[in-house]
Formats: structure tokens, sequence, C-alpha cells
């Protein structure tokens, strides 16, 4: 019974969590039930992923309304790696929150911060498992507005503006989406993602199709921060409280980069998208670009989390370059990127928000030093680093193996060069953090500051652990992503 | 335990010890003795599986696989062997000296300093016994990233600008290009496992194996082949030892044997041959040793002169691998080991005399040999043997790889090796002669014998011998290295 329900209760859980974390999570019950409910929520997604990967898709009619009138949860192996990556960085995160939020959040505001934090997880989760298009929308407004509240709650009054920003570009982006959404439903009458790629080779070539595609593609694009659309990206990241930029820059632009995959591949097919649309001719030097500039102006920053978003910014780019190039080695990059970038930005952030607990601030001066004051927090920040620039035997060098593989099959080898020029950039950006961290003399602050709380320390080292470990032992992702490839290019969801 | 099984623990052993090292921190006593002890396994680990490998045996082992097809394995060829017990014995020696000369010098920071130098060491035989060159390359840049605390040791902007070159050359350099040349080898080849016949015979164009040959010498940017050679008087910031078993063995070995390893197994001898990918590389190995020489000439900062000798030197082995004859080989494979122990030798004398009477510049060490006579006499034994002159281990090695260059009837690359010992002669003989028989008069005469300490002097003094012993027994290695050019027709 409960088993065969788990795809319902995966979102259920925390929206049903949110308002009794509202009414209920005065002091820190909020942070309990919080906590508890994402580390439920992980449980469910582990569980799925192997009914998944041992059993094939897994189909669930909402209310048993049969698909295509009722809502069907659909999930693959690229879903349930998806829910993986949400629910196991929020369970990650929830430990980590506890110290953090404390120091950064006014207290009589804790209850909606995991208020807040539980609907974010219930948004992303639900786009991620969800089988129809409108019902997707729906979870991404949940998502947004969510994440809107969050980063608002900063407490640099920037916050107020970055989430301002984002609050903009991301309801244009979302327009977008139920416009194209809208567009497809008039040529095919149907919201369900099976039935529509079912139904949309049909009426391909109209001129309808086209623009809905156009419009979802630009709408999914700024929620996922695709150059030029990155605007308010370093901006949120920056501002919002160390939780939340840890928690949505490891997984939110994760999920829309699953949307993308989902649009692309699935509802509208590999034939229209690049046969028809020639997306490869748009995405390919957008990405490009993208790792490229993004590493270039992560270089020149001094506040590290900006620094780092502008380093989302690039490693965006390998995701849409490798969705670009289509071929079933990019694919298994991009998805496995999903996977290796939420664990280094995840266990970045997280350091940085060690740093934003001791020290006060997270500028690059901040920092100087702290590599004999805060060991184990500075260490994490060298392996994430490494995992960034992709040095072997960390996760990001198995992207960067499966992207320059990829780039070198197709021919294009200049696409190999570019990639492989961009973790230079990665190599300076870094190691500016690493020559403050351990080879300069500390600030005042610097000088008297300990180790942060172990929770912290503890969440952070799963993470960067994960980075070593999945740097060598790929059998999860890889398998996963590998399947997922296949799955998407073969046109079956 | 087996040799395979050998095989596997060997790279892992100074790892654990470098968790162990870190682990004993507050005690040096106890740490130093960890380094010891850590030093003395891998040898013994390393040496017992000489003998199988001498019987012509390749033990290996494949741990797992990290991509589907992409496997993290060792396999232990001869030129394998050769480097991997050259950096296990030399640690030991190594090892000593660091306990003298960085408690002589009171530096800072010691448990990162033996931890980390356990990971390089642990990286270089990793290096040694990779049996692909994924596992090769993991190891290589793990090396690059662990010698980086080694070099920045001192923490002071000169050091920070120095690791600030060292690692991005060396990072730039093996990602930029090494890794576009793997990567592209495994989409030509679909494997990347070494096999004595090559992977790309036959596989692609003769441009694209040009290309691929451009990518991988100019990758790997350990064998300081010109222009890429800035890294290495870069790193001679670091404490002395870290300069004499990193900076003179396990990491610039790491890059030649890396050069050697692509040219043999990656390439293949016969397409060395035929498609002549690298007409242009001996050219360009010349260039680096007399350039290389010159500017040595030009130095009197004692280790900045042995960092561009080391340059030079390295230079010879690429010469080998390039001329990609019989000889020509055996002599680069020879020249691995004999320039590790000449050229060690130098830098502990280098590092005694700094600690002992703090002289760092060439111009002020005449008459030094008064004061310190055995370190004198160990450093004229190590530069006879860089110089190439008998009674020294060095003879062989430019006695094979000038038998090479004749043997691929490029009569010039003899001449520029005759020229090159010249040179070598003239940056070194005059800093020997000087602190023997120049008497600075007034206050040096008089101060009597002042060694350094014993900790520092016996490790120079062993491989001033070691030295000394590889002239007349140089047959193990030789007979080691002649495995690999048996494809070739063995002289």
């Amino acid at each position: 019974m409960i088993a065969a329900n788990l795809p319902a209760l995966q979102v259920v859980l925390p929206l049903a969590g949110a308002p009794i974390c509202a009414i209920l999570g005065r002091r820190w019950y909020g942070w309990l039930i919080a906590t508890a409910l994402c580390w439920a929520t992980f449980a469910i997604s582990v569980l799925l992923y192997v009914q998944v990967a041992e059993n094939g898709p897994i189909s669930y009619m909402l209310g048993n309304w049969m698909a295509p009138w009722g809502i069907e949860y659909r999930l693959d192996r690229i879903g349930a790696l998806v829910l993986i990556i949400v629910s196991g960085i929020a369970a990650v995160s929830a430990p980590f929150a506890f110290h953090s939020v404390h120091a950064e959040i006014p207290e009589d505001q804790h209850r909606y911060f995991y208020t807040a934090f539980l609907l974010a997880m219930t948004g992303l989760l639900g786009m991620a498992i969800t089988g129809d298009v409108f019902n997707l929308f729906v979870f991404l407004e949940i998502s947004s507005l969510s994440s809107y509240a969050l980063i608002s709650l900063g407490r640099d009054r920037k916050a107020l503006f970055a989430s301002f920003q984002y609050l903009i570009l991301g309801t244009i982006g979302a327009t977008f989406i139920v416009i194209g959404i809208g567009l497809i439903y008039m040529m095919t009458g149907t919201l369900n993602m099976a039935d529509l790629a079912v139904r949309l080779p049909a009426v391909a070539g109209n001129r309808v199709v086209d623009a809905g595609f156009v419009f979802i593609l630009v709408g999914v694009a700024i929620k996922l921060a695709v150059f030029p659309l990155h605007l308010w990206l370093p901006n949120a990241y920056a501002y919002a409280p160390s939780v939340v930029s840890a928690f949505l820059a490891a997984t939110a632009t994760k999920v829309a980069a699953y949307m993308m995959f989902r649009f692309v591949f699935t509802v509208f097919g590999v034939e229209f998208s690049f046969d028809q649309m020639q997306l490869s001719w748009l995405l390919v030097p957008l990405a490009l670009i993208a790792a490229v500039t993004g590493s270039l102006v992560a270089i020149f920053q001094d506040d590290l989390k900006r620094l780092l978003a502008y380093s989302s910014v690039a490693q965006i780019g390998y995701i849409v370059l490798g969705i670009g190039l289509a071929t079933q080695d990019s694919v298994t990059a991009a998805v496995v990127h999903l996977f290796n970038h939420a664990l280094m930005k995840g266990a970045l952030f997280m350091a940085l928000g060690a740093v934003m607990l001791r020290v006060g601030s997270v500028d690059i001066n901040a920092i100087r030093g702290l590599g004999a004051r805060m060991p184990l927090t500075m260490a994490a920040i060298v392996i994430g680093g490494l995992s960034l620039i992709g040095v072997p035997a960390t996760v990001g060098f198995i992207t960067k193996w499966y992207l320059v593989i990829a780039a070198l099959e197709t021919g294009w080898w200049e696409i190999a060069v570019i990639v492989l020029f961009s973790s230079l950039l990665a190599i300076i950006y870094v190691w500016r953090i690493v020559e403050a961290a351990y080879f300069s003399e500390p600030s005042e602050t610097g000088a008297t500051v300990t180790e942060a709380p172990w929770p912290m320390v503890a969440s952070t080292w799963v993470l960067a652990a994960a980075c070593l470990y999945f740097g060598l032992d790929t059998r999860l992702p890889v398998g996963a992503a590998t399947e997922a490839a296949r799955a998407l290019l073969g046109g079956t969801p | 335990m087996t040799a395979d099984q050998l095989v596997g623990y060997a790279p892992f052993l100074p790892f654990v010890g470098a968790g162990v090292i870190w682990l004993a921190g507050p005690r040096p006593n106890v740490r130093e003795a960890c380094t010891l002890i850590t030093a003395g396994l891998l040898f013994i680990m390393v040496a017992a599986i000489l003998p199988t490998v001498m019987d012509g045996g390749r033990p290996g082992v494949t741990l797992f696989d990290v991509v589907p097809g992409i496997s993290i394995a060792f396999e232990v060829e001869p030129l394998g062997m050769l480097f991997a017990m050259i950096a296990a014995f030399l640690w030991i020696p190594n090892s000593i000296y660091s306990i003298g000369y960085m408690r002589a010098h009171h530096e800072e920071n010691q448990t990162r300093y033996y931890a980390c130098f356990a990971l390089a060491l642990g990286s270089a035989i990793g290096v040694a016994f990779a049996a692909n060159m994924f596992t090769l390359f993991l190891f290589y840049e793990v090396l690059s990233v662990c010698t980086y605390p080694l070099v920045t040791h001192a923490g002071t902007p000169e050091a920070k600008r120095s690791g600030r070159i060292y690692l991005g050359i060396l990072l730039g350099t093996s990602i930029g290009f090494q890794l576009l040349a793997i990567l592209w080898t495994y989409v030509l080849a679909g494997t990347l496992d070494f096999r004595p016949e090559g992977l790309l015979a036959g596989r692609a164009s003769e441009a694209v194996i040009a290309i691929l040959f451009a990518l991988y010498i100019f990758g790997i940017g350990k064998a300081a082949l010109m222009p890429f050679h800035r890294w290495l008087p870069a790193a001679m910031v670091a404490p002395t030892p870290v300069s004499a078993l990193l900076h003179a063995v396990a990491v610039v070995k790491a890059g030649v044997f890396t050069v050697m390893k692509v040219v043999v197994y990656v390439f293949g001898l016969d397409l060395m041959q035929t498609a002549n990918p690298g007409t242009w590389l001996p050219w360009l190995a010349s260039f680096t040793i007399l350039t290389a020489s010159f500017i040595a000439l030009t130095k009197d900062n004692l280790k900045a002169r042995l960092a561009y000798s080391t340059v030079s030197q390295l230079s010879y082995i690429v010469l080998g691998a390039s001329l990609a004859t019989s000889w020509s080989i055996v002599g680069g494979g020879m020249h691995i080991l004999m320039h590790a122990f000449g050229k060690i030798t130098l830098f502990f004398c280098a590092g005694a005399i700094m600690v002992t009477a703090h002289k760092t510049e060439i111009s002020d060490m005449t008459g030094i040999g008064r004061t310190m006579p055995l370190t004198m006499f160990a450093f004229l034994l190590g530069a006879l043997s860089v110089i190439g002159l008998p009674p020294m281990g060095g003879t062989w090695s430019k006695w094979y790889l000038a038998m090479g260059a004749m043997q691929a009837d490029q009569i010039v690359f003899v001449v520029v090796l005759l020229i090159s010992s010249l040179l070598n002669i003239a940056y070194f003989m005059p800093i020997v002669v000087n602190a023997f028989f120049v008497d600075r008069g007034g206050s040096h005469a008089h101060t009597g014998i002042k060694e350094a300490p014993l900790a520092c002097l016996i490790p120079l003094l062993i491989t001033a011998i070691g030295s000394l012993l590889l002239f007349l027994f140089p047959d193990p290695a030789y007979q080691l290295l002649l495995q690999i050019v048996e494809p070739l027709t063995v002289p």
C-alpha cells in the first residue's frame, strides 16, 4: 500500500509538512519538523530510485484518474536521479541549517523559513516526478515563489533587491513556459507528456508548435540561467542566506535543467528539437560562451558566494553543452553533471556558510589564514574547488571526460579545447581562494575563530567526500546517466 | 604476498602513511618515525616486486572501473620498475635528510610537509606502476596538487608567486594539452591500456598522430621541456629536501617517465619510426639542453643553477625517447637513474651548505671546501656523475644516449651531448675548484671543520657513493631496460 503510493508521498509529505511547520514551528520545532521530513523524503526517493532501476519507469495515476485526463506521475531514471539530488541535498542541508539559520535569520522568522524551505523542496520534487506539463508549471511556481521568499530572508538588505530581480525574471520565465504550454495544448489537446510526445509529430511544422517550443525553451532557459539569461543568478546566490544558497545552487538549476531535458527530448523529441529546430546551433555557442565568460568573470569576484555563482553559470554551460550536442555521451555528461555539480556546489556553499557563521563575511579577505583556523571547512573548499577544475579523482573530472569525448566523437575538437580552457580558468579562481586560505596572514577577526559547529562540518564533508567518492566509483551517477541518456535519445519517456 | 598484491598495495602505502603522519603531528619524533617506517616499508615492497619483473614477469592488478572501459589498474613493466625503485630508495636518505634539515632550519608546518611528501611519493609510485594512461594521469595530477603545499611551504609572497607558476604550468599543460590528447587517444583507439606495440598504429592519419604527439609532449609539463620549464626554477623556493627528491627525482622524473611511456606504449616504437611524428622533438630537446645549460652558467644562486641544470638534463631523456632507437631508449632510461643519484647529491650538498654556513650564492662559497670537505667532496662526485665522467654512473647514460644518436644516424645530437658536457663542466667545476683551492684568506681560513648535522651529512654521502657504485654495477638497470627495446632488434 505505502510502497505503491510512494510517488504521491514523495511530494505530499513535504507539502503537508509546510503548514504544520508554520503553525507548530516555534523555537527549534520548525527545524525538527523540516529535518525529519527532509530525511523521510530522501528515504522515499532512494526507494523510488531502486524501484525504477529494477523495474523500469513507474507510472502513477493521481486519484486513479487515468492519464491523459488525470494527472500522471511518471518516474524514469533521470527523474529518479533528480529526486535523489533534491531530497539528498535537502537532507544534508537540514543539519547544516540549525546553526546557520540561527545566526543569519531573526528568530521569529525561523518557522516561516522552514515552511518556505519545505515548499521549495515540494516544488522541485514535484517538477521532477510529474508527467503532466501543466502540473509541472504549478510546481515550478510553488518552488519559485518560495525561493523568492527564501532569498529575501538574507541578512543584507540587498537580498530584497536580489529577490525582486529574480522574481521579475523568474515570473517572465514562468509566463513564457505557460504560454508555450498553452500553445501546444491548443494544437494537441493534451497536457500529458507521453501523450504530447505521441501527438506532437503529427502537427509538427506548424508555426504554433514552433512558437510554443520557443516560448518554453526561453522560459526554461531563464530558470536554468543559460547565458545570457543568467543575470538574476549571481545576486540571488550572493545575498541569500547561506543554507538557501547551498540548497538552491545545488538543486534549483538542476531541476530547471531537468525541465529542459524533458521538453527537448521527451515532449518535443530529438527529431523536432535538433533536426527541425536546429537547437544545437543555439545551445552549443551559448553554452561555450557561458563556460568561458562565467569562469572569466568569476576570476574577478571578491565576494566568494558571487564567485561561486559565476562559476555556476559556467558549469551550467557544461550541462547545456551536453544537451546541445545531443549524442549518447554528451547527454550522459549533462545528466552526470546534474549530480556532480550538485555535490560540489553544495559542499562549497556550505563551507562558505560555515565561514559566514564564524567570520561574518565571505569576502576573499575574510577567509585569509583560515586554513589553520578552520582546517576541515577549508579542506572541503579545496576538494570542491578541485572538483570545479576537474582534477582526476573528483566528480568534475567524470563530467569533463564524457563531455570532451562527446565533442571529439562528433568531430568538434574546438569544443573540446574550449571546455578544457574553461577548466584552466577555474584553476585561477579556485587558487585565489586556496592562496588566501592557506598562505596569507589572517585578518583581525579571522585570527581568533575556531572550526564551525560539528553538524555544519559534517554536512559539508558528506558532500565533499561524495565529490571524491563519486569521482572514482561512478556506478550510481554514470549508470543512471547512461540509462537516462539512452531513454531520452530513444524518445521513450 | 604475491607480486600482484604488492603492486596493488605499494602505491597506497604512502597515502596511508600520510594519514598516520598527520595523526602523529603533535609529536614530532613519532611523526618522523612514521615517515621513516613508511619509506622503509615502501622500499621493501617495491624491491620485492623487482625479481619478478627481472624475470620478464609483468605483475599487475586491476582495482575497479571508474567509467565503463576505463579502470584504475597497475601493471609493472621495466621502465616503471626502475622509476619506482629510484623513487622508493631515495625517499629513505631523503627522509633522514629532511629531519636534519627541517629541524636545523626551524621550519614551521612540518606535519603538512611530511604528509604531503608521503602523498607525493605515493603518487610517484602510482605513476610508475600505472597500467593505462588514465591511471597514470590520475596520479600525475595528484602529484602536482600535493606538491604545491611543499613549494609554497615558506608562505612568503615569493613562495606564493612561485606556487602560482608551478601549479599554473603543471595543471595548465596537463589539462589543456595532455588530457585532450588522452581523450583523443581514447576516441581513436577505444582503450588507454599501455601495450608494447602501441595503441595508435593504423588508427589515425599521420597528421593527427603528429598533432597528438605534440599535445602529449607539451602536455607533460613535468618533463620541463622549453618553453614550459619555468615552473622548475620557480619550485626552488621550496625547502631543499623537496628540491632534492621531488624536483630532481620524483616529479620531474615522473614527467620524463611519462614521455617515455607515451613514446613506447602509446605510440609504439614501430610507429615512431614509420610515421615519425616527432622529427622536431630531438631539436627542441637539444635546444632545451643547450639553452638551459647557458642559463645555468649565469645563475649565482646554487639552487637556481642546479634547477636549470635539471631542466637541461631532463631533455637528455626526452632526446633519448624522441630518437626512439634501442640504444637511445636504454640511454634515456639509464639517465633517469643516473641523474637521480647525481642531482639529489648535489641538492643535498646545497642544503647542507645552506643549513651550516647559511650561504646560498655560489660567489660566497669560495673556500668552503676547507670547512666542509666531505660535503664538497660529495658535491664533486655528484657533479662528475651529472657531467658524465668516469668513475661515476652518469658515464653510462651519456654513453648509450650518444650511441643512440649514432644509431639514428644523427651525429649532430652526439655533438649536442658533447657540447652540453663541456657546459656542465663549465658550470659545476668552478664551484668545486673555488671551494677547495681558492683561499679566501683571513676570516674563513681558521674556523676549522664544520660539517652539516649528521642527519644531513650521511644521506648525501650515501647518494654520492651510490652514484659511484652505479658506475661499477650498471648491469641490473641495463638488463631491465633491454626488455623494453626487445621489439626492436636487440643490439
